[in-house]
């Protein structure tokens, strides 16, 4: 039998009908003969409307236009835009086929060790892809997480399952596919990111962001969400959503996560969620605990373009020690006051948000130690495992930094096992809930790994 | 309220006119608005770019049209709202590419000021059109949407035909082809002033185009009101 072309393209993802190259006559064929399916893009719910793609449902991110498609008042999602636009008029279309799969036998080329704490997690993810179930990694930051799942995901590649790991970040992404396709030479892989031109492909290996995720539907058996160090992304409810339409229905679900939600925690707490915990790093030395120092009102000291005097000469004994250090604060206005401020005390000082252009070049150069302080917004690429640094937040009392926000800011000093020590210092003008929780969070940890004998002492 | 573009939250009202003459809140956050640069200054008389201050009154650019013979004088003047940063660019990206319809929401006030200021009563407003192919792989015509923010009705009463994508030829190239511009049918253009309205002036070729079509059929002169000038 020939495949059809427009089978096999669609095969795997569901996508609007203007984005299909084919003709109408081809889809209405295909809509008769029953394995293309249609569904609207969007969907009323009582408070307003649910984008099918993105499962955005918030009143805020529609709007109307006057469509030319339709004739009418169109509402669209304002969320998922660089996807293609969704409106009420679009229709959505996906194969309901089941796609061919392929078994790979003794898939897994990896040959590294891991840490005791490390195989009590991986037979546990084994076992739950196995099962088909769902699973929480809650793996402190530096514990080695990848490789915890390799083991899990050559089992499932073995009994010819497609396996995706999702995450909100495309350097992430990028950092992943080299170490992935050392481990699985032989299993064929796609990268899914916006400069990828795999992005189109099903293979039996996907590592995908969260954006691209959003095209694939009902396709993978076995779904890995990988949140590590997300900051300030944890939260983003559109992650949660692809990965609940691009997984098949009985796909094993595996979280990694530094710092699940307070509502995780508690349902691990309570057994009603099932969790793998790794409290310790693989290095095996107990995570910083992080120190508050008062810096009274710190917004008004920058008016007038001063920095508080405790937060200054925390600076300068940096930079006479000459260790490499971050300084997070709340946000880009904020940064950019910072930051002058401080390159009148050095100039090589540079300040880096998110959105920054020349992001990857001042991290770079933070990197070879030609900036002794970045001063920054958000927790850069995780590949920024700088062996040797300290970190401090401005302005800790902030909104912005929450519980698993600041223990994975917390989480970048100590990692390397040359240098398992830093200091963490939370900078504050009234010390917040979400502060004691994350310092209490770290010390739990600690705690734990004490108790089960994960520290070297 | 949050801003239109960053979505951040902000407070709209900045003082005390505002609450007293319950004027529109703006759409934008600071951050957002500031960041929109707008042409002020001395303007090349034609096509409403900025000059410097010892320049001649027409720049070189409209000092070539002036003195084509074909081209000379099809249009009386171009004036545009922003000039075209990369912040702007980024939002025309967003609002006509990506197909962020509402973001026109956020030139309401400075291009209604703009039209009342350059040109006012007296000039009909007429959008330059996208190509039915374009209108609806697009969804919408970006110039239309800035007509409709002006509080003047405006009049659908040109046509396209199906060409290349403007950004991808040279100057050269758009003064050669063809002109893409037609009238549907006979609008009632004899002795009108006027003004044609489009998102970027960036050669002029495609205003200069559709004043063409305009003033061979009856029109006493053609204006042009763009959002940028690039």
């Amino acid at each position: 039998m020939n495949v059809s072309p427009l089978l096999s393209f669609l095969q795997g993802f569901r996508l609007p009908r203007e984005q299909l190259p084919f003709s109408e006559n081809e889809i209405e064929d295909a809509l008769r003969a029953g394995w293309l399916g249609e569904q609207p893009g969007l969907t009323r719910t009582p408070r307003s409307w649910r984008c099918m793609r993105c499962g955005n449902d918030d009143p805020l991110r529609f709007a109307s236009f006057p469509c030319a498609r339709c004739g009418k008042n169109c509402v669209y999602c304002r969320k998922c835009l660089s996807m293609g636009r969704i409106s009420a008029c679009t229709r959505l279309a996906h194969v309901s086929l089941p796609l061919p799969f392929e078994r790979h036998e003794a898939p897994l080329a990896w040959q590294g060790e891991l840490s005791p704490a490390q195989a009590e997690a991986a037979m546990a993810v084994q076992q739950a892809v196995l099962d088909s179930r769902e699973l929480i990694v809650w793996a402190v930051c530096g514990a080695g997480k990848t490789e915890i799942l390799f083991p899990a995901i050559a089992a499932a590649l073995e009994k010819g399952w497609r396996v995706c790991l999702a995450t909100p970040r495309t350097d992430v992404v990028r950092e992943l596919a080299p170490r992935f396709r050392q481990a699985f030479p032989r299993v064929p892989l796609a990268v899914w990111h916006g400069g990828s031109d795999e992005r189109g492909r099903i293979a039996s290996l996907v590592l995908s962001t969260t954006h691209q995720l959003l095209r694939a539907y009902r396709v993978f058996d076995v779904m890995i969400v990988d949140e590590v160090d997300a900051f300030p992304y944890s939260v983003e409810p559109m992650l949660e959503y692809a990965v609940s339409q691009a997984r098949k229905e009985q796909a094993s679900l595996i979280y990694l996560t530094a710092t699940p939600s307070r509502a995780w925690q508690r349902d691990i707490a309570r057994g009603k969620r099932q969790a793998a915990v790794i409290p310790a790093r693989y290095h095996g030395r107990p995570l910083p605990v992080p120190a508050f120092e008062w810096c009274g009102n710190w917004r008004k000291q920058l008016e007038r373009g001063r920095l508080p005097e405790n937060v200054l000469s925390w600076v300068l004994h940096r930079l006479e020690q000459r260790k490499q250090a971050f300084l997070f604060v709340p946000h880009i206005d904020e940064l950019e006051a910072v930051t002058r401020i401080l390159q009148r005390v050095d100039s090589r000082i540079v300040g880096v948000h998110a959105e920054a252009p020349d992001r990857a070049e001042h991290v770079q150069a933070f990197r070879d130690g030609r900036v002794p302080l970045l001063v920054t917004t958000t927790i850069l690429e995780r590949g920024v495992t700088v062996p040797n640094i300290d970190v401090a937040v401005l302005g800790a009392e902030d909104r912005i930094f929450t519980e698993s926000a600041l223990v994975q800011i917390a989480g970048r000093v100590g990692r390397s096992a040359a240098f398992p020590d830093g200091d963490v210092r939370f900078f504050h003008h009234g010390k917040t809930q979400e502060m004691v929780r994350a310092r209490r969070h770290i010390i739990r940890m600690n705690e734990e790994a004490r108790k089960r004998g994960l520290l070297r002492t | 309220m949050n801003c239109l573009l960053c979505h951040s939250p902000y407070n709209p009202i900045t003082n005390w006119r505002q609450l007293l003459f319950l004027e529109d809140p703006d759409v934008l956050c600071p951050r957002c608005r500031g960041s929109f640069k707008l042409i002020d200054g001395r303007l090349c008389e034609i096509c409403g770019r900025l000059l410097e201050e010892a320049a001649p009154s027409l720049c070189a650019d409209c000092l070539r049209w002036q003195e084509d013979e074909q081209w000379g004088r099809v249009l009386v003047k171009n004036r545009s709202v922003y000039t075209y940063n990369d912040w702007m660019k980024d939002v025309i990206a967003l609002w006509k590419f990506r197909g962020d319809y509402v973001i026109v929401e956020a030139f309401r006030h400075p291009f209604a000021r703009a039209f009342a200021e350059h040109f006012g009563r007296g000039w009909h407003v007429v959008p330059i059109p996208l190509s039915p192919e374009r209108l609806c792989e697009r969804g919408f015509n970006q110039a239309e949407a800035l007509a409709c923010l002006l509080p003047f009705p405006s009049f659908p009463w040109l046509a396209r035909r199906h060409s290349e994508k403007q950004s991808k030829k040279s100057r050269r190239e758009r003064m050669e082809t063809d002109n893409p511009f037609f009238l549907p049918g006979h609008p009632p253009l004899a002795g009108k002033r006027i003004v044609l309205i489009d998102d970027i002036y960036t050669t002029g070729i495609t205003v200069r185009h559709a004043a063409r079509v305009l003033l061979g059929a009856g029109a006493a002169e053609v204006g042009a009101l763009t959002l940028v000038r690039a």
